[in-house]
């Protein structure tokens, strides 16, 4: 019986000590919010290796991508991730829009095709979620219906949430409006491309990855 | 060159909260969708739960990969800002939306190739169509 007492406190006071390792952090948002451009700064700063391509073409990611065990030290303290690239996700796809980027027609067709794809997994990938980022671009109107049906699916699923607006180096760009739009969650304003705020985003990071 | 198609009609299916308050996920998005691929807008009197957001959105995708043409939907949702309310107002809120389900909320679903835009601010909504 003390041998049980025992092990059930150890096992116990490990969980609460254990470092939490591979936290599986999704980056989430609609397309061309800039996902993979922060998921490559985070793995180049931790990792030296990038994650994915980025383009201004949207729809450029349209498959799950992920790195694991991406362990980011900061302040002394460490953080063990699974940083999860998501296609963007959008209620539309029209190949035709894709030819004004100057694609060809079966490319942009073909495009269109993978990347509804995309947006299915993207949703399918929610429930395996630890925490999520939602990556928004700070210089576009935030009250979007995908973003707010985004966060109403982390809201059920218990999943935490951190909400970046990317971009502030754009001169529309308007984080207030973004905090504005969410009050209930930790906003963060950076411009990944140009590694501007990132020291703040790190410190959310750790918040969020304490909600796990 | 990308030709622009010009609408000869438009109808809007009103859709009461009665009339799909028994329905599941995929019967409800189905019905929807349905509408939608019949060009028609719908005003959902209430709004879906985000798990049916969700499943619409997915649906939608694997129907723009099989039907020619559609190209996906347009989806807004128009609610009464109470976070400015009473304690009080908001706790009536609450209760009645569990009692009757979410009814003061509008929930405007339409064709992406009609309509073009939802314009959305916390007080007024625009349908931008093509």
């Amino acid at each position: 019986m003390i041998k049980m007492l025992k092990m059930f406190s150890k096992r116990i006071l490990m969980s609460l000590f254990k470092k939490k390792e591979n936290i599986k952090v999704g980056f989430y948002g609609p397309p061309n919010s800039g996902k993979t451009t922060l998921a490559n700064t985070i793995c180049k700063d931790w990792t030296g290796e990038e994650l994915g391509m980025v383009s201004r073409v949207p729809h450029e990611t349209r498959n799950v991508q992920f790195k694991e065990k991406v362990e980011i030290k900061y302040k002394g303290k460490s953080l063990i991730l699974k940083i999860v690239d998501t296609p963007g996700i959008a209620t539309k796809i029209d190949y035709e829009d894709f030819l004004r980027y100057g694609l060809k027609k079966n490319d942009a067709k073909k495009r269109a095709k993978e990347a509804t794809q995309g947006i299915i997994d993207s949703i399918k990938w929610l429930d395996d979620m630890d925490a999520v980022v939602i990556v928004l671009d700070s210089a576009e109107n935030p009250y979007s219906q995908v973003n707010i049906t985004i966060i109403g699916n982390l809201v059920a699923r218990k999943i935490p949430v951190l909400i970046v607006g990317n971009k502030i180096d754009l001169k529309k760009a308007n984080v207030k409006r973004l905090e504005a739009a969410f009050p209930e969650y930790d906003v963060v304003g950076i411009a990944a491309k140009d590694r501007i705020n990132m020291d703040e985003f790190y410190e959310s990071l750790f918040r969020l990855a304490k909600k796990v | 060159m990308i030709k622009e198609k010009k609408i000869k009609g438009l109808q809007i299916h009103v859709m009461q909260h009665a009339e799909v308050k028994e329905m599941g996920i995929a019967e409800r998005v189905k019905k929807i969708l349905g509408l939608v691929l019949g060009n028609k807008i719908v005003i959902f009197h209430g709004r879906l739960r985000a798990e049916e957001e969700a499943r619409l959105i997915e649906d939608t995708m694997a129907m723009v990969d099989h039907i020619k043409n559609f190209k996906g939907i347009e989806l807004a949702v128009i609610e009464p800002d109470i976070r400015e309310e009473s304690l009080f107002v908001k706790m009536k809120y609450g209760l009645a939306k569990r009692l009757v389900g979410d009814n003061s909320a509008l929930t405007v679903i339409g064709p992406a190739s009609i309509v073009k835009e939802i314009k959305k601010d916390p007080k007024k909504i625009e349908l931008m169509l093509k």
